[in-house]
């Protein structure tokens, strides 16, 4: 019974991070500036590779190898933060102007308009 | 299930090298490149529970590690123009 439970989670969870996954790879692909797409980076970085570990771990049980994948998802839950930061301030430092809400209606305004 | 995540990070890769591959600015590409590694880490892990193997948990552990300190060194590069002291610190050194 417990078996099948945790069976049940971890393909939730391996189901939602696939879908996380790959929305998150369509933004990083379509989104308009650098900030937004790193929008789309957060989602994939965070809740699609975040939820598909915690499936891995549920699917593993209670052994050694749920503790590594434990200690990966720590790692990457500090270390893709600061990378973004330090990737934010690089940009922002470089000249890099992120597109604000004005600027994108009157681009789409003139491009329906032509 | 396992193949269709093993399929879903290969697409989440695809895509992304393509936004490495056409990204206007380097840091469009950095933030590529950063995600690619993010999804290299996880399909070793899918991987490994498709083989029956999930021995190679220790390999994504040291991709991850590799993954964040590339990244920040390219973008150390990217700010400094070199590897050795910033330019933050020679000008407060006072050279020109």
């Amino acid at each position: 019974m417990i078996h099948l439970v945790a069976t049940g989670f971890a393909w939730a969870c391996l189901a939602g991070g696939a879908f996380f996954l790959v929305v998150g790879a369509v933004g990083l692909l379509r989104f308009p500036d650098f900030f937004t797409r790193m929008h789309g980076a957060g989602i994939t970085d965070t809740l699609g590779v975040g939820l598909t570990l915690v499936g891995f771990c549920f699917l593993a049980g209670c052994s050694m190898t749920t503790l590594k994948l434990l200690i990966i998802l720590v790692f990457l839950w500090f270390t893709n933060p600061v990378a973004t930061h330090a990737l934010a301030k690089a940009a922002l430092r470089d000249g890099q102007v992120p597109v604000t809400a004005d600027e994108e209606e009157r681009e789409g305004g003139g491009s329906s308009e032509s | 299930m396992l193949p269709v995540i093993t399929v879903a990070i290969l697409v989440t890769m695809l895509l992304c090298l393509a936004r490495a591959v056409l990204g206007p600015t380097v840091y469009d590409r950095i933030l590529a490149i950063n995600l690619f590694g993010s999804a290299t880490v996880v399909i070793i892990a899918a991987l490994g529970f498709l083989d029956g193997r999930p021995h190679w948990l220790d390999i994504a552990l040291v991709y991850a590690l590799i993954n964040f300190v590339s990244t920040i060194a390219v973008l150390k590069f990217m700010e400094n123009g070199g590897m050795g002291a910033g330019r933050r610190d020679r000008d407060a050194q006072g050279e020109p």
